[in-house]
């Protein structure tokens, strides 16, 4: 049963493609936009804060509407794009990843914001009379400090990524090949008539997916952990 | 040389102090609540006064009518904090070595082996802040401090949260530290007894007011 077809390998390797590039980019921005709203103040705040976790509410198929309306070749970021720099992401496998990316981001800031506000001030103004500068108290004390949420953050978003079904196939739709992940594989394959095994082994590869995602993740954590008590 | 002249809002009351001081260890002395700490953060600039100014060696560092507040991280002023604030990620030898790292000192392995040596640590270097003692943990702070080669030393209480043996197995460290460091300090504490052994000049604060200045003979009237 487990005769993986070359087509269901394809969507498998896209996935994994899509999730990691998704989760790599949405890492750094992720980081700054926790540390934000973990330590600073400013007008608007609440909004933002709520502008962040809006994916995590709104139903899948209005954030890829919303992301077809703005990235699509019409869209005003996308005719800019398209004109300009000659990139088109729209029902591409690339345009996948950034609904992916922004579907997992309130997943991935959300421990990372946790484990940045868990990081003791003290230690951060310790470090700031002995000559460290903002970014550099950030970049030796408190990112190190909250590494664990960083890699929890980041097993999370991909996990999410992985699984994201609902905003992907709205704005990029279930191209084989250019964006048919592992979901919109299994959802046009129960919709074939002799589909069934083929998408139970997709169900049994994505089981196994987010299975290992959360094994290393919780690996991480002790590790880190560990470095960070000194045992 | 350090010249204070602050006022600071706090809460309940204000703290209003102005001082010179020329001594090798100003000792701040005062009940808990009488504003020592917010004075000595202010003099580190992670606090920032409501009026006045703060000069150390003759180079301002806060002055309210000019709007200047120099930040702590370029103030070159070290910090001995109660509770050590050791980085808990780093082990013993990069603790000690980031204040260098932080201000872009070049290495300086003299000095180095001596504040190790003054401060008998040598033996802790490869171990974490989690795997110390109380009293490790403050020599290991003292030592941090002093290699970021500050030209004045805060101690806000750094035997405070140590019991009695341990406060008198550190002293003879802070005596050598004062003699051979050669940092001028700014020592706060509540205790009369340690300040006696220490300090070369007092600064009293009691409700947020300076109630006396002088020798150390000034801590037998209170």
């Amino acid at each position: 049963m487990l005769d993986i077809s070359p087509t269901e390998w394809t969507a498998i390797l896209l996935s994994l493609r899509v999730a990691t590039v998704a989760t790599l980019v949405a890492t750094p921005l992720g980081i700054g936009v926790a540390w934000l709203l973990a330590r600073r103040d400013f007008w608007g705040k609440a909004f933002f804060d709520a502008l962040i976790y809006l994916p995590l509410v709104l139903p899948p198929v209005v954030t890829g509407y919303l992301l077809l309306l703005t990235f699509g070749r019409r869209g005003l970021v996308g005719a800019w794009l398209a004109d300009h720099l000659g990139i088109v992401i729209a029902f591409r496998w690339t345009g996948a990843a950034l609904a992916c990316g922004v579907m997992s981001f309130p997943l991935l800031v959300r421990p990372i914001r946790l484990s940045i506000e868990a990081v003791d001030r003290r230690l951060e103004q310790a470090a700031a009379t002995l000559g460290a500068a903002p970014w550099r108290v950030f970049l030796t004390v408190t990112l190190p400090l909250a590494l664990p949420g960083v890699l929890a953050g980041m097993v999370l978003g991909f996990a999410k990524a992985i699984g994201e079904f609902g905003a992907t196939i709205t704005f990029v739709s279930n191209i084989p090949g250019e964006t048919q992940t592992i979901s919109s594989a299994i959802y046009s394959l129960i919709q074939t008539p002799d589909g069934d095994t083929a998408a139970l082994r997709l169900v049994l590869v994505s089981i196994f997916i987010a299975t290992a995602a959360l094994l290393a993740s919780e690996l991480f954590a002790r590790r880190a952990t560990q470095r960070l008590h000194g045992n | 040389m350090l010249r204070v002249d602050v006022v600071k809002k706090l809460g309940e009351f204000t703290l209003e102090a102005s001082f010179t001081s020329e001594g090798r260890v100003t000792g701040l002395f005062g009940a808990s609540g009488a504003g020592k700490t917010s004075l000595i953060n202010m003099i580190a600039g992670l606090v920032k006064p409501d009026r006045g100014t703060i000069a150390l060696d003759g180079e301002t560092l806060d002055d309210s009518a000019t709007g200047l507040h120099i930040p702590p991280y370029r103030r070159r002023i070290g910090y001995v904090f109660q509770d050590a604030r050791l980085f808990p990620h780093l082990d013993v030898r990069q603790n000690l070595d980031y204040g260098r790292r932080m201000n872009r000192l070049t290495e300086d392995p003299a000095q180095q082996k001596r504040v190790i040596q003054l401060l008998d640590i040598g033996s802790l270097l490869d171990r974490r802040p989690g795997k110390l003692s109380g009293g490790e943990r403050q020599r290991v702070a003292f030592g941090r401090a002093l290699l970021s080669k500050p030209k004045l030393l805060l101690l806000d209480e750094p035997l405070g949260a140590l019991d009695e043996e341990r406060k008198r197995e550190i002293l003879p460290y802070l005596v050598r530290l004062r003699d051979e460091a050669g940092i001028p300090m700014v020592y706060v504490s509540h205790d009369a007894a340690e300040l006696r052994q220490l300090a070369t000049q007092i600064v009293m604060l009691k409700g947020g007011r300076i109630t006396a200045f002088g020798g150390v003979k000034v801590l037998t009237s209170s």
